[in-house]
């Protein structure tokens, strides 16, 4: 019996991935060969996909882009025996693309079948909880478990990098009859998927981490709030719950260890401001999706008031690495403050779009150049967003930049969620400007003034710029909006919408005065 | 995508299914769009009994998110990404096209009922921009050409 990987990553099925599925079974059937199709995740190798992968003796090989038109030829090039074919790519491990990254976080991903235990502990899963366990029945094993987390330096891969075991420490310490895990999965920024590559591949390794988390801190309850644009995320998470706890690694007694873990998944409702912690929880617990003021913090009172960690997917999925591998050897990974990998996103108008996954430290230029190729349309590259739609934009000079988060900040961006954004010389600076407070007012929740009526002054200005109306007044106006906006605005949402308004006007000025300038008295 | 007539019975038994659920108000709006294909407004009081909360509180909630309707959509929905990633590759020209191939505004829908166009701040795909989920389904690299094949499908 011949095993055939197809995924079922929501980016392969978009490129056709089930149409593939479906014909693999059907000429396979035609020709009387025994074949097991297994769907699974993403390699993150975009431009390859749909990438079908042969197990053979000794390796899986793979195949891609294949288009439902190829299934007939690959089958009598004799591809289930690794036959030559223009489309073989050979070993994915082999594919430079793959074998220059690290894969921690990532490394099961597109590997396994995402809804199969068993496979998921063939590939080392659950050694992380296990040794968990196993501190638990030590002294001061939930203090120990937080100090091998608070060690390893990782920081909250979000986008705001706090370090995640000082969280953990505070919810710790809270007293309470209940607390609480929660993993925002509300993956928002545009450029960004890595999130929902994770929780359509591998997403045990969520549940275990959520399972570490909720067994060191003393939560007995976790959710994982989901957002609705990703349809495919919440049907593999809630059946991999459902597996992993008829499997008994999550229930009342997680591996018979006596301990109580239960997880549920949350549909978001199309409210990017729910990807803002405490925007997330008011979510959780049915109302409108509002900004709570801080302090108090989540971890001291979250979710129905009660202490609760909140933690983004990939911080919580690379818990289980930690925990199985020791904190130290992932902060041997990494540069300055900022330990560990990243899984960098490549996106927008870019040659080889997808997931990379390397330690902290490597200048965005290799990301854009050597792994992605460039841009899609070979037209010179011109502006590049990293972190998101409240993130900079960076003009060529700046490519330079090492991907950490303080050499980031240091030059006025964000690393954000590691996604990185391509845009070649066609780009218009003055509306991306535009856009972003367009997006703001849009998604502002409202309860704070800077975020709700800046944002729509903000729209309303940059237009008057670009109409030719007192161009150097209004830009003036909108430098000081922005100001008010980074120091008044209750959360991110508003304190960050300047960022890539400021970076467009700062490094990219000559798209702001195209238009002629109108007489005054016009 | 097929939705039942609006039933106030039934309506009862969703919101009955998913109330003792922590934070239930968002599972309950979800099941019933999902049902009735939007959120009517006599559910509103339904909800706020069901849950103990005021009906203004409920109102506020429905209101608040993009995702709930207040009536039905198309038959079909079409979902545009509008976020960065698919700019930099063509969205925003994607989206005047699509505006004007349906004759339609964002949230609008064509006069034949068929289809509904809604912005959509972006889907997860975007290394293979511009993107669209049609029906739940996403699709990637898509082009005037590609659109105007994905609505005569839709059409057929």
């Amino acid at each position: 019996m011949i095993r055939i990987f197809v995924p079922k990553d929501a980016q392969a099925v978009a490129l056709g991935a089930d149409k593939v599925a479906r014909e693999v079974e059907r000429v396979a059937a035609e020709r009387g060969e025994t074949v097991t199709i297994v769907r699974t995740g993403s390699r993150g190798l975009f431009w390859l996909e749909p990438m079908v992968e042969i197990e053979t003796a000794d390796a899986r090989i793979a195949y891609g882009p294949v288009k439902p038109t190829d299934v007939v030829s690959l089958f009598n090039a004799g591809w289930l025996a690794a036959g030559e074919h223009p489309i073989r790519v050979g070993r994915p491990e082999e594919i430079p693309y793959l074998a220059r990254q690290t894969r921690l976080t990532f490394a099961r991903c597109g590997l396994v079948d995402p809804l199969s235990p068993d496979d998921y502990v063939a590939h080392g899963g659950y050694a992380g909880l296990k040794r968990t366990l196993e501190m638990l029945g030590r002294p001061e094993g939930q203090t120990a478990i937080v100090d091998e987390v608070k060690a390893s330096g990782l920081r909250g891969r979000g986008g705001a990098g706090f370090p995640t075991g000082i969280k953990w420490s505070t919810v710790l310490l809270a007293e309470a009859d209940q607390k609480y895990v929660v993993c925002n999965a509300d993956e928002g920024d545009s450029g960004t998927f890595a999130d929902r590559m994770l929780m359509e591949g591998d997403p045990f390794s969520l549940i275990e981490g959520m399972t570490i988390a909720g067994l060191a801190v003393g939560a007995t309850k976790g959710f994982i709030y989901i957002r609705s644009e990703y349809p495919h995320a919440f049907r593999t998470m809630t059946d991999a719950i459902a597996a992993a706890t008829k499997a008994g690694y999550l229930g009342s007694s997680v591996m018979g260890s006596g301990r109580a873990f239960t997880l549920e998944t949350r549909l978001g409702a199309g409210a990017y401001i729910c990807g803002e912690e405490t925007s997330l929880l008011d979510s959780l617990e049915g109302k409108r999706g509002m900004v709570r003021a801080k302090p108090p913090l989540p971890a001291i009172k979250g979710l129905f008031g009660k202490p609760t960690i909140v933690n983004n997917v990939l911080s919580l999925a690379t818990v289980p690495w930690i925990m199985a591998n020791g904190a130290k050897a992932y902060a041997d990974f990494g540069i300055g403050r900022s330990r560990g990998t990243l899984a960098f996103q490549l996106a927008g108008n870019i040659a080889r779009g997808g997931l990379v996954e390397l330690p902290f430290g490597p200048p965005l230029r290799e990301l854009i150049e050597e792994f992605g190729g460039g841009t899609r349309s070979g037209r010179p590259l011109r502006a590049v967003q990293v972190g998101g739609p409240l993130g900079a934009y960076f003009p060529q000079e700046l490519l330079d930049t090492p991907l950490d988060y303080e050499a980031f900040a240091a030059k006025g961006g964000m690393v954000g969620h590691g996604g990185i954004v391509v845009f070649d010389d066609a780009v218009d600076m003055a509306a991306q400007a535009r856009f972003a407070f367009e997006f703001c007012a849009a998604e502002s929740c409202g309860k704070c003034t800077p975020c709700r009526i800046g944002s729509t002054r903000g729209v309303e200005t940059i237009d008057k710029v670009t109409a030719g109306i007192e161009p150097e007044k209004n830009l003036t106006l909108v430098r000081d909006l922005c100001e008010v906006m980074t120091d008044g605005s209750l959360c991110a949402m508003g304190g960050l919408t300047p960022l890539p308004v400021l970076s467009a006007l700062n490094h990219f000025p000559e798209d702001f005065r195209r238009a002629p300038a109108l007489m005054a008295a016009e | 995508m097929k939705y039942e007539p609006w039933d106030p019975a039934l309506a009862a038994e969703i919101i009955g299914r998913h109330a003792s659920l922590d934070g239930a108000t968002l599972p309950i709006l979800h099941a019933l769009q999902e049902t009735f294909g939007y959120v009517d407004r006599e559910a509103v009081p339904m909800i706020a009994e069901a849950l103990n909360l005021s009906r203004a509180e409920i109102h506020g909630v429905v209101t608040f998110y993009h995702d709930f309707r207040s009536a039905p959509a198309g038959r079909h929905v079409v979902k545009l990404c509008r976020a960065e990633a698919c700019q930099s590759v063509g969205a925003v020209e994607l989206a005047d096209h699509a505006k004007r191939r349906l004759g339609v505004d964002w949230h609008g829908t064509t006069f034949d009922s068929r289809i509904t166009l809604e912005p959509v701040f972006c889907l997860g795909l975007c290394a293979c921009g511009p993107a669209a989920l049609i029906d739940g389904e996403p699709v990637s690299g898509l082009d005037a050409a590609a659109f105007d094949a994905a609505v005569a499908e839709l059409r057929a």
